[in-house]
C-alpha cells in the first residue's frame, strides 16, 4: 500500500516535472544556433569516430587546423595517420586518395578552394567519377572531394570560379551544394557514407554564418539524403531555385517582394547532381514561373539544365519564359566595385522575379 | 637579380608579384592602386594582388595556381630560342610549389631541348603554414635537377644573388636549364589571412629582420595616399579585356 501511495506521489511529481523539461526543450532546440564551419567540423568528427575507415588529406588540414579552420581539432584526436597534411600537389594527392579509395578505405579529400582542384581534375573525373562503370561494378570509390568553391571576395580570377556545372556534367559522380548549417551537417554525413564519389561543394563566405539547427541535427545518426531539394519557403506566384549562398539571397528577395504582393516559392537545390527534378517540375506546376539563380558562369551552367529539365516536362505549365540569373560571362574583376557587379545581388533576384510575374520593374 | 639582368630577359613569378614587378620598373602608384582595386592599378584594378604583369619589361606575372608559373616560365625560355633572341628566363617559385609535379615535366623538357629557362626556387622554408621538412623529402631543391645543374644561394646577400644570375644566364644561354635555390626568409605570414605565429616563433623572426625599411616608408606612404585618391574602374571595365578581339559581351 505504502508502494501505491510512494508511486502515486511520485507520479504527481513527474507530472509537475514533465511540462517544464518539455518546455525547457523546446525552448533551446529553437535557441540553438551553429555555424556552417561547426556543423561540418562535426560531421567530420563524429563520422572519423564512427568509421575507422575514414580520414582526411589536403594541405594544412592538421598542423594549422585547416586553412578554413573546418578540421581544427581533429589532428589532435586522431592522429596524424588519419589527419595527413600534403605537399602543394593536388595532382599528386588526389591521386594517392582515390588509389586509397579503390582499396576500400574512404578518404575525404579537401581543396584548399575549387580552383586549385582542375590540378588533380583527371584523378576525380578519370580516376574516380568512371571506375564503378568501366569495372562493372568491383570497384566503387567511396571518397568525398571538399572544400571552398565559388567567389569569396577579393581574391581575383584565378581563386574565384564555381564549379557545381563542370562536376555534375559527369555521371559516376555526386554533387552536393549545403547552404546552412543542417544541409553542411546532413550533406557532409552522408557523402562520407556513401559507395561513390561525391563533390561537395561549399562556400567560404558561409563557414561563420550562423543558423539555427535542432536536437535532431545534432543526433549523430543524422543525414539528409541525397538527390533532394528543400523548399526553403513556400510559394505561390514564381518559384526561384538557387543553391549554396544564393539561397540565402533568394530568401531575402522573397521577403522583398512579399511586400509586394509577389508569394516567392524558394527551392535550396542542396544536390546539382542527382538533381531533384521532380521537385523543381512540380514546383513549377503549381506556380508556372521561374527563376534560377548561381554565382556561376552563365554558359552550360545549373540555370540551364533546371531550364531545360523544366521546358521538357512542365513546358505547358509554364506562364512566362524562365528567367536565369547568374554570374557575368567575365573572369572575376578584383576591384570590389566591378567584383559586386560580376556575381549577382538581391535586386538582381528580385528584378528577375518581377519580370517573370509580368510586374513592372523599377 | 635585376642587376644581372636586362630587359630582354622575362621574369615570371607567383602571386608574390609585388616586389618583382617593381624592380621591373612598376611605380608605387601602380602597386597600391591594384591592390586596392583603382584605375591607375598596373592591372587596371581588375587582376589585383596576384596579377601584376608588366609586358613592356618581360614581366610576366603575377599566378595564382602554385606552380602553375614553372611551365609558364619554360613556355617563354622556349620562345626566346625560337627567336634567337639571346635572352634567358627567370621562372621564380616557392620552396612550397618546388614539389609541384609540372616542375619536373617542364625541368626534363627544357634539359631535352635546351632551353635558356633558371629555375629560381625562393626558399623561405615555408609552404604557407608547412615547414619544408614536412613537405620535401629532400629539401635540397637545388640538388633536385639530377640531371641538371644548381646552385645554393644566400638570398639575404645581394651581391651573392648577382653574382649567381650573371653565371646562370651564361650557362642557361650554353647549356639549357639551371636550377637557383635561393635561401630566405619570410618575415610575415603567408597572407592577410594567416598571422605568421601559430607554426613558428616570434624570436626566430625578429631574428632574421633588418632594419632597412625606415628610409624608405615615407615614399611607400605618398604612394598609398595618391592610390587611395585613385578613381574605381569605370562599370564598363566588368566587360572589356575578355577577348583580345572582337566577341565582346554585350550588356
Amino acid at each position: 500500500m505504502l508502494g501505491i501511495v510512494r508511486q502515486k506521489t511520485l507520479e504527481q511529481s513527474l507530472k509537475k516535472i514533465r511540462p517544464a523539461v518539455s518546455v525547457l526543450r523546446s525552448y533551446s532546440s529553437a535557441a540553438k544556433q551553429m555555424t556552417v564551419r561547426e556543423a561540418l567540423n562535426s560531421a567530420l568528427d563524429e563520422e572519423m569516430s564512427a568509421d575507422s575507415k575514414v580520414f582526411l588529406i589536403g594541405e594544412e588540414v592538421g598542423e594549422y587546423q585547416g586553412a578554413y579552420k573546418i578540421t581544427k581539432g581533429l589532428l589532435d584526436k586522431y592522429g596524424p595517420e588519419r589527419v595527413l597534411d600534403t605537399p602543394i600537389t593536388e595532382a599528386g594527392f588526389t591521386g594517392i586518395a582515390v588509389g586509397a579509395a579503390y582499396y576500400g578505405l574512404k578518404p575525404v579529400v579537401e581543396f584548399m578552394t575549387f580552383n586549385f582542384s582542375m590540378q588533380a581534375i583527371d584523378h576525380i573525373i578519370n580516376s574516380a567519377a568512371k571506375s564503378n562503370y568501366m569495372s562493372a561494378g568491383q570497384i566503387s570509390v567511396p571518397i568525398v572531394f571538399r572544400g571552398p568553391n565559388g567567389a569569396a571576395a577579393g581574391v581575383g580570377a584565378q581563386h574565384s570560379q564555381c564549379y557545381a556545372a563542370w562536376y555534375a556534367t559527369c555521371p559516376g559522380l555526386k554533387v552536393l551544394t549545403p547552404y546552412n548549417s543542417e544541409d553542411a551537417r546532413g550533406l557532409l554525413k552522408a557523402a562520407i557514407r556513401d559507395p561513390d564519389p561525391v563533390v561537395f561543394l561549399e562556400n567560404e563566405l558561409l563557414y561563420g554564418e550562423s543558423f539555427p539547427i535542432s536536437n535532431e541535427v545534432l543526433d549523430s545518426s543524422f543525414c539528409l539524403p541525397i538527390g533532394k531539394a528543400k523548399i526553403e519557403r513556400k510559394g505561390k506566384h514564381v518559384t526561384i531555385a538557387a543553391y549554396s549562398k544564393m539561397v540565402g539571397y533568394s530568401l531575402k528577395a522573397a521577403e522583398i517582394l512579399e511586400k509586394d504582393g509577389i508569394d516567392a516559392e524558394v527551392i535550396n537545390l542542396r544536390s546539382i547532381r542527382p538533381l531533384d527534378r521532380s521537385a523543381i517540375n512540380d514546383s513549377v506546376r503549381k506556380t508556372n514561373r521561374l527563376v534560377t539563380v548561381e554565382e556561376a558562369f552563365p554558359q552550360h551552367g545549373v540555370g540551364a539544365e533546371i531550364c531545360a529539365c523544366v521546358v521538357e516536362e512542365s513546358f505547358v505549365y509554364l506562364d512566362a519564359p524562365v528567367e536565369r540569373i547568374a554570374g557575368a560571362d567575365v573572369p572575376m574583376p578584383y576591384a570590389a566595385n566591378l567584383e559586386r557587379m560580376a556575381v549577382p545581388q538581391v535586386e538582381d533576384i528580385v528584378r528577375a522575379a518581377k519580370r517573370a510575374c509580368y510586374r513592372s520593374v523599377q | 637579380m635585376e642587376a644581372a639582368l636586362t630587359k630582354k630577359d622575362c621574369i615570371i613569378t607567383s602571386y608574390r608579384d609585388h616586389c618583382t614587378f617593381v624592380a621591373r620598373g612598376g611605380t608605387l602608384l601602380e602597386v597600391f592602386a591594384e591592390l586596392n582595386g583603382r584605375q591607375a592599378g598596373c592591372s587596371r584594378g581588375k587582376g589585383g594582388s596576384m596579377h601584376f604583369y608588366k609586358k613592356d619589361s618581360n614581366f610576366y606575372g603575377g599566378h595564382g595556381i602554385v606552380g602553375a608559373q614553372v611551365p609558364l616560365g619554360c613556355g617563354l625560355a622556349f620562345a626566346q630560342k625560337y627567336c634567337k633572341d639571346e635572352a634567358v628566363t627567370f621562372a621564380l617559385y616557392g620552396d612550397g610549389a618546388a614539389n609541384q609535379g609540372q616542375l619536373f615535366e617542364n625541368l626534363n623538357i627544357s634539359a631535352l631541348w635546351d632551353l635558356p629557362a633558371i629555375l629560381v626556387c625562393e626558399n623561405n622554408h615555408y609552404g604557407m603554414g608547412t615547414a619544408e621538412w614536412r613537405a620535401a623529402k629532400s629539401p635540397a631543391y637545388y640538388k633536385r635537377g639530377d640531371y641538371a645543374p644548381g646552385l645554393k644561394v644566400d638570398e639575404m646577400d645581394a651581391l651573392a644573388v648577382k653574382q649567381a644570375c650573371t653565371f646562370s644566364k651564361e650557362h642557361a644561354l650554353k647549356n639549357g636549364p639551371i636550377i637557383l635555390e635561393m635561401d630566405t626568409y619570410r618575415y610575415h605570414g603567408h597572407s592577410m589571412s594567416d598571422p605568421g605565429s601559430t607554426y613558428r616563433t616570434r624570436d626566430e623572426i625578429t631574428g632574421v629582420r633588418q632594419d632597412i625599411e625606415k628610409e624608405v616608408r615615407k615614399e611607400l606612404d605618398n604612394a598609398v595616399a595618391q592610390a587611395k585618391e585613385n578613381p574605381v574602374p569605370e562599370s564598363s571595365q566588368l566587360f572589356t579585356d575578355v577577348y583580345a578581339k572582337g566577341l565582346g559581351v554585350e550588356l
